[in-house]
């Protein structure tokens, strides 16, 4: 500043004895000055943009109501910051004050990085955990049922520490089960992306793998500060816990540390082993429960079949002697069959006075009087039978004459019809008859038609004419060259044939005789 | 009823409880209080077997070259 404050001199001379510095000469002045002089800083303000490009390392602003900082956490330091640099989140970093010349910048190099208190923290916290219950990642409808007796469970947690140590303890002093621990980390950067994984991870295994798939998860650390358990408050840690298919119990800190992992997880245990105690029931008082049940099901059977040996003794009791039963009747059999002679033979007195009055009414007298009634009632019935015989039979002879009448009329339509029809059938003979003959005519005439024309066509009608058919040793000849080598010729006129020798004068025949055209040089 | 064998030990635990309840009334006929009784020695069996079988093993995940979990067995925790 006192450069300038000597430059604002008026007098020429004056600048020109003040020393010149190149761009770098005072960048480089200005960095020295700035590193000297706030060689180590803490610095409080509120986390503006983040920007995390691949290069791992991280550039954030610090800002407050009037100022802005630019800060950087190189990546060797960022996985050993207390929090990860979140917008919004107030801070107090420290660190050293840089130039960057090539911007004409200043800017804070960030060794640490912690929530400005707990007061900042909570209200992010807050924040965080009320954005996800919105999502319902929190609903009570979404906790699954911690499995009664689980085979295998998996541990989230460090594996080294007196946490598993606790875990393990009170597994063994209840219920010895099969144990699976996923190492991670369970502070610092690393932390919320290895307990995701690991919960995925065991969410992953397939049911009878080579790895057994846990039937219940403990996600477990130690308390810790509200930084160190900050890791669990992570989205990527709520969401795995929430999506969890396996039912997951979260102990995390001590009972009074709340991280939002706990809203998500299936139950909640205030410290490891108390989750340990939530994940199995105690093996001796099961055994001990299991032989009750055994001794009461017995004792129940027992008695049961007791209570029904008594019953079944007091019934038999009920029934009484046998004896007693047929007593009574047995004793008015025997009354009974005392009475039954005497009584037979009384009723046989009875029965044979009744009868020897009857016989004595029965004479020949009283049954000829009753021949002699029925005889006249059947001499009556002769009598009436002949006129009713003829009645009926006049009767019956008219109805057959009113049929006959009607019969009459009848036979003389079918005669009638009778005739028609004959009438009808001699036309049709006569018609019969004669069609055939006047065919057979007709056909006759063209037959013989037919016949006069083939006649005039044939070469006998031409022989007729004065030609003759000359054959040379049977075939016919047509030229003077096969007539003159045959042995024999032959003419055939309209009315014979007549044999002839070729060269011969004596056989060469009178008249017009018609041979072929071989023949013909023969005749001149 | 479910077979023993897939039963876990809280169904188990809770037919037999059941079963013995069913005796104690002793409002079920001599034949079924016969065949209840067979299945509540059963499920004792079950359950004192599921018991007995309380073996402790303590294993850690590993992962392998190509990322799928393995197990290694954890001593002296």
């Amino acid at each position: 500043m006192e450069l300038f404050e000597q430059d604002d001199g008026p007098g020429d001379e004056t600048a020109g004895n003040a020393p010149e510095f190149t761009v770098s000469e005072l960048s480089g002045a200005v960095r020295r000055t700035i590193e000297g002089a706030f060689g180590r800083v803490r610095v409080r303000g509120e986390i503006g943009r983040v920007s995390m490009p691949r290069s791992g390392h991280v550039y954030f602003a610090l800002k407050d109501d009037r100022a802005t900082l630019d800060a950087v956490a190189w990546k060797g330091q960022v996985a050993r910051l207390s929090v990860r640099p979140e917008e919004g989140l107030e801070v107090i970093a420290t660190g050293r004050m840089t130039t960057y010349p090539g911007q004409s910048k200043y800017q804070l190099i960030v060794d640490d990085l912690a929530p400005a208190g707990a007061g900042a923290l909570m209200a992010m916290l807050e924040k965080r955990r009320a954005a996800l219950a919105a999502e319902g990642l929190f609903d009570a409808a979404r906790k699954k049922p911690i499995p009664y007796l689980p085979e295998v469970i998996g541990v989230v947690t460090s594996p080294s520490g007196a946490v598993i140590r606790d875990i393990l303890h009170r597994l063994r002093d209840r219920f010895p089960r099969r144990v699976l621990i996923w190492p991670v980390a369970v502070q610092g950067q690393a932390c919320a992306p290895e307990v995701a994984a690991a919960i995925r991870g065991f969410n992953a295994l397939a049911p009878g793998g080579p790895v057994p798939r846990p039937d219940l998860i403990i996600v477990a650390r130690g308390g810790g500060s509200l930084e160190d358990l900050w890791g669990f408050n992570e989205e990527i840690v709520v969401r795995a816990a929430a999506e969890s298919a396996i039912p997951l119990i979260s102990a995390v800190g001590h009972e009074t540390d709340t991280t939002l992992i706990d809203h998500a997880a299936d139950r909640r245990a205030p410290t490891p082993t108390a989750a340990a105690e939530m994940a199995v029931p105690v093996r001796l008082d099961l055994l001990g429960r299991t032989g009750e049940l055994g001794g009461r099901l017995a004792r129940a059977m027992a008695q049961r079949a007791e209570a029904r040996r008594v019953r079944l003794a007091d019934l038999s009791r009920g029934l009484g002697r046998p004896e007693a039963l047929t007593g009574p009747a047995r004793q008015r059999a025997d009354l009974v069959a005392q009475r039954l002679e005497p009584a037979l033979l009384s009723a046989v007195h009875r029965k044979r006075a009744v009868f020897a009055g009857l016989a004595g009414q029965a004479r020949p007298e009283l049954l000829a009087r009753f021949i002699a009634a029925e005889r006249r009632a059947l001499a009556q019935r002769g009598d009436r039978l002949a006129p009713a015989l003829a009645r009926g039979a006049a009767l019956a002879r008219t109805g057959l004459d009113r049929l006959a009448a009607r019969l009459a009329p009848a036979t003389g339509r079918m005669a009638r019809r009778a005739a028609a029809d004959r009438a009808q059938l001699d036309a049709l003979a006569g018609r019969l008859t004669v069609a055939p003959a006047d065919r057979l005519a007709a056909l006759a005439d063209r037959l013989s038609a037919l016949d006069r024309m083939r006649q005039t066509l044939g070469y006998a009608e031409t022989l007729r004419r004065g030609y003759a058919v000359i054959r040379a040793d049977g075939a016919v000849a047509t030229s003077r060259t096969a007539a003159a080598g045959a042995a024999a010729l032959e003419i055939e006129f309209h009315d014979g044939r007549l044999d002839a020798v070729p060269g011969g004068r004596g056989t060469r025949p009178a008249g017009r005789g018609k041979p072929g055209p071989g023949g013909q040089g023969e005749l001149f | 009823m479910s077979e023993l064998a897939t039963m876990s030990f809280e169904e188990a635990m809770a037919e037999l409880e059941r079963v013995v309840g069913q005796l104690e009334r002793g409002d079920v006929p001599l034949e079924e209080s016969i065949t209840l009784y067979e299945r509540g020695a059963q499920l004792r069996a079950h359950c004192e077997a599921k018991l007995k079988a309380a073996e402790e093993r303590v294993e850690k995940i590993t992962r392998g070259a190509d990322g799928t979990p393995g197990t290694e067995p954890v001593e002296g925790l």
